[in-house]
């Protein structure tokens, strides 16, 4: 076995099996030990909508540079088992160059996936997890998969310590003893010697699970929401450390309790937010309706998904876009911010709890199920350039005093004014989703809406975001413009232009509403080709950025629905294919 | 109660804005407003301890008459947005207003779980039997021949919904009817369900001149509740059953687990954070 120097500098693969096989756990064993011996990692996983039972893999890229996308193709398919591999194997891209690695009593390997012209390697798993008390095939697989990957064996037993820790020695002891069994079977000649020691403070973190930190790096102590699939692990990741924080969260009825629980614990003060998927924000418009009327600041975390409330729900899509910047009711300016990978979700929601709390309004953060349920081995956030600036005074401006003249909604230069508090004496306001006047006092007149509705719009039209709205790399006259978790694959795409000699710059939307129209005409300069690159059927970024006139006409769109997710090389050819038929 | 709300003697007028009520001339609510200004003087709340939610409706205008901290929601919103408050702001005296069409229409599902939640929270449903703002639409609370709305010619052929029973149902802790005309009663009921710990859950019947102008007949048909308070939820639901739906004082009152968290921070973010570090 003599495979690991194809794949030195690191590697993609891919672990298969029914529901039950443990393909996701040796995923994330392996994600931790490939983190622990030094490399960047990022950890996909693809499940149907069953519950238990079904089909499920793990897709894992690791290499020496932070990894932000799948890439197109998997050197290594690792089949646990073949059982309902064939609904998803139009996920699993494979070539002649790539290898299939299967137990040598399984099943035959399905012909879909043969035709790929992928090479087969039969390998004694279950004849070595049998040799083991409770041995499992699955852990055999992995110890030998890592040894051909060459990882160090301490790497892979830290990883399984770290992954399956939690469960007690009875499934960790025998786990540990088929690692180490499958890792003898590899040919020792392509080990090398064990000299792990752990890298200097990376971390490894899922999307949904950094959105919540995100929240609580804000300052948020206050979640109310309804599960759905994928931004439960959201909720899942802070219920219990909001607790330790000294906040909570609490399970509402449905969505239209929670986006109101969440108005009405902001209003007391708390910093709040709430996460769902794209069926649930639409429960939530009406509220969040309210929320800007009354200049309440709450933040909605919606995890994209394909479809609607049935849809495909666990798979990913960038489909929400439209309901988010136009789903609210009357005029309702509102930010909306899109998270621009698994490390970004991090400062996105950060920033957008800060923006909200300063600007007191709504901030609506896209996120979606690749970025969530993703796990990546990431450089820890730091003060990134796009939020260091603005955090120190990004925070809702209180009203301290008891002043006899407080009107809670008189308009201020910048059209923030001060918030009271309930229990700061003499600042007594209702807080109103009926027009008003300055001091809350519900108008219908002309000029009183005219004003508050100016004031709304000014405060963030206004206000100086700096340079986080977008994040820019490389140089040229190709551009990819994209938004949110399209941007791994952009990135990528315009990486490799640009070592082929095609000079490509990429643009990854982060704040899209209030759209910085001037940073991005300027950003976009005279780019001679402009491909805007998006994951939804209907093209909503393009349109969009055209309404605010913010595309020249000869930008084009790549837009294509979900849920295969976006391949660097297809973005590559819909740039250059058709640039050389359309530049004519 | 915290006893930082408990605020100087003011009288009921101090804790009333300066804002004119939009009510047509006669209607139950002026009553129910000024029971909550005489009950909050009574207890002798502090006015910025106190907080008023609503949804949509005529009734739900209330917060703004009140010179306290206020949330005027979106129709039908207000025990989530009062939930939400709570739960962040144990410290508040929190009560909710609102009418029958907010609370058991399009409202009736945070009706039911606000119940079974049992936060600390008083729910004053101003009930005429009658969507007041939109003009004189059936609510779930109308009899089923009312012919009288041109949405429902026919009248809406369905059994009324029952407050006090599902209330119970649901878990309630605390129910109570009152009637605008009876200012003196219902200030008393409103007294003890801001007192009571847990959800209290109070029905006011509020007639609607402009629509229901048959409801000022309800001065003679109301008459206390010829059954002491019960802790029992089968007595109370027989005794709710029989009813004419007329009868007022304290029909149901138990003590239940009060759903508040209260945790003390004992961590910080950057703590959290370690749990990520490879
Ligand atoms: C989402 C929504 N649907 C409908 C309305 C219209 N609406 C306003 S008040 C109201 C009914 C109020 O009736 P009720 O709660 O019985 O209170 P009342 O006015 O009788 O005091 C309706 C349907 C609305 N404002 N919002």
């Amino acid at each position: 076995m003599t495979e690991r120097s194809t794949l030195a500098g690191g590697a993609t693969l891919a672990i298969t099996g029914s529901g039950g096989s443990g393909a996701v756990t040796a995923g994330l064993i392996l994600l931790a030990a490939v983190g622990r011996a030094g490399d960047y990692g990022l950890l996909g996983r693809s499940a149907g909508p069953q519950i238990r039972g079904g089909e499920s893999a793990a897709m894992l890229r690791f290499g020496p540079q932070p990894i932000e996308c799948m890439g197109d193709r998997f050197d290594l398919l690792v089949g646990l088992d073949w059982e309902n591999v064939a609904r998803f194997a139009d996920e699993l891209p494979l070539d002649r160059n790539s290898l299939i690695l299967t137990d040598a009593q399984a099943e035959p390997i399905p012909e879909i996936l043969l035709r790929s012209g992928a090479q087969v390697r039969s390998l004694p798993w279950k004849a070595l997890a049998d040799a083991e008390t409770e041995g499992r095939v699955n852990m055999v697989a992995l110890g030998m998969v890592g040894a051909m990957l060459g990882l160090p064996l301490d790497a892979l037993e830290s990883g399984a310590r770290a992954t399956l820790g939690g469960k007690g020695g009875r499934v960790l002891t025998p786990s540990l003893d088929c690692i180490r069994s499958g890792y003898a079977a590899a040919d020792a000649a392509s080990v090398p010697p064990s000299a792990f020691a752990p890298p200097v403070a990376r971390w490894n973190i899922s999307g949904n699970e950094a959105a919540g930190l995100g929240a609580v790096r804000g300052g948020v102590r206050f979640v109310a929401a309804y599960p759905i699939t994928p931004a439960s692990e959201v909720l899942e990741w802070l219920a219990p450390r909001l607790e330790l924080l000294g906040g909570s969260l609490l399970q509402a009825e449905d969505e239209l309790a929670s986006i109101n629980m969440i108005i009405g614990s902001s209003f007391g003060g708390v910093p709040s937010l709430t996460a769902t998927s794209g069926p649930g924000l639409s429960l939530m418009v009406e509220g969040l309706g309210l929320a800007v009327a009354s200049e309440t600041p709450v933040v909605v975390v919606n995890v994209q998904r394909g479809g609607p409330s049935t849809g495909i729900p666990t798979k990913s899509e960038q489909s929400d876009l439209n309901i988010a910047l136009y789903g609210l009711h009357g005029d309702a300016p509102h930010l909306v911010l899109a998270a621009l990978g698994i490390r970004d979700c991090i400062d996105t929601v950060e920033w957008a709890v800060g923006l909200a709390e300063h600007l007191q309004t709504v901030a609506i953060v896209l996120s979606d199920q690749i970025l969530g349920q993703s796990r990546a081995i990431i450089d820890p956030p730091g003060d990134r350039a796009f939020g260091a600036g603005e955090r120190a005074h990004l925070h809702r401006l209180i009203a301290q005093d008891a002043d006899p003249d407080h009107r809670r909604y008189r308009p201020m230069s910048d059209g923030v004014s001060p918030m009271a508090l309930p229990g700061l004496p003499g600042g007594m306001y209702t807080a109103e989703g009926l027009e008003h006047g300055p001091g809350g006092a519900p108008s219908s007149r002309a000029i009183d809406h005219a004003e508050q509705l100016e004031k709304r719009l000014h405060k963030l039209t206004g206000f100086d975001y700096g340079p986080g709205w977008a994040e820019i790399r490389g140089e040229g006259d190709h551009l990819l413009l994209t938004w949110g978790s399209s941007a791994g694959p952009v990135f990528e795409a315009a990486e490799r232009l640009r070592a082929s000699g095609v000079p490509t710059r990429a643009i990854a939307l982060r704040l899209l509403a209030p759209l910085q129209r001037e940073a991005l005409l300027e950003a976009i300069g005279s780019a001679g080709s402009i491909l805007v690159v998006e994951q939804n059927q209907t093209a909503q970024c393009f349109a969009y950025l055209h309404s605010q006139q913010a595309l020249p006409r000869h930008a084009r769109s790549y837009a294509r629905p979900g849920p295969l997710p976006l391949r660097p090389a297809e973005i590559m050819r819909a740039l250059t294919d058709r640039d050389g038929r359309e530049e004519i | 109660m915290d006893a930082a709300n408990i605020a100087p003697t003011l009288r009921a007028k101090d804790y009333k804005s300066d804002v004119a009520p939009v009510w047509c001339p006669g209607c139950g609510h002026f009553a129910v407003l000024s029971a909550v200004t005489k009950a909050l003087a009574h207890l002798r709340l502090a006015k910025e301890r106190v907080a008023m939610i609503s949804g949509i409706g005529c009734s739900s205008r209330l917060p703004a008459y009140v010179d306290a901290y206020g949330f005027h929601g979106i129709h039908g919103r207000a025990l989530p947005i009062a939930s939400g408050l709570k739960a962040a702001r144990p410290d508040l005296t929190v009560i909710v207003a609102g009418g029958d069409g907010d609370g058991f229409s399009i409202g009736g599902n945070h009706f039911l779980h606000a119940c079974r939640r049992n936060m600390d929270l008083t729910y004053i449903v101003m009930d005429n039997e009658v969507y007041g703002m939109t003009k004189g639409q059936a609510s779930p609370t109308t009899q089923p021949d009312w012919a009288k709305s041109k949405l429902t010619p026919h009248g809406t052929g369905m059994r009324p919904f029952l407050p006090t029973a599902i209330a119970l149902a649901a878990g309630a802790s605390f129910i109570a009817r009152g009637f605008a005309g009876d200012p003196t009663g219902l200030t008393k009921l409103l007294v003890e369900a801001i007192e009571h710990p847990g959800f209290a859950f109070l029905q006011v019947l509020s007639p609607c001149q402009t629509f229901r102008p048959e409801q000022k007949e309800w001065k003679h048909l109301v008459h206390p509740s010829d059954m002491a308070p019960t802790d029992d939820p089968v007595e109370a639901a027989r005794f709710i059953q029989a009813d004419d739906g007329m009868a007022l004082g304290l029909l149901y009152v138990r003590r239940l687990p009060v759903w508040q968290p209260q945790n003390q921070p004992t961590a910080t973010p950057a703590d959290l954070e370690r749990e990520f570090a490879l």
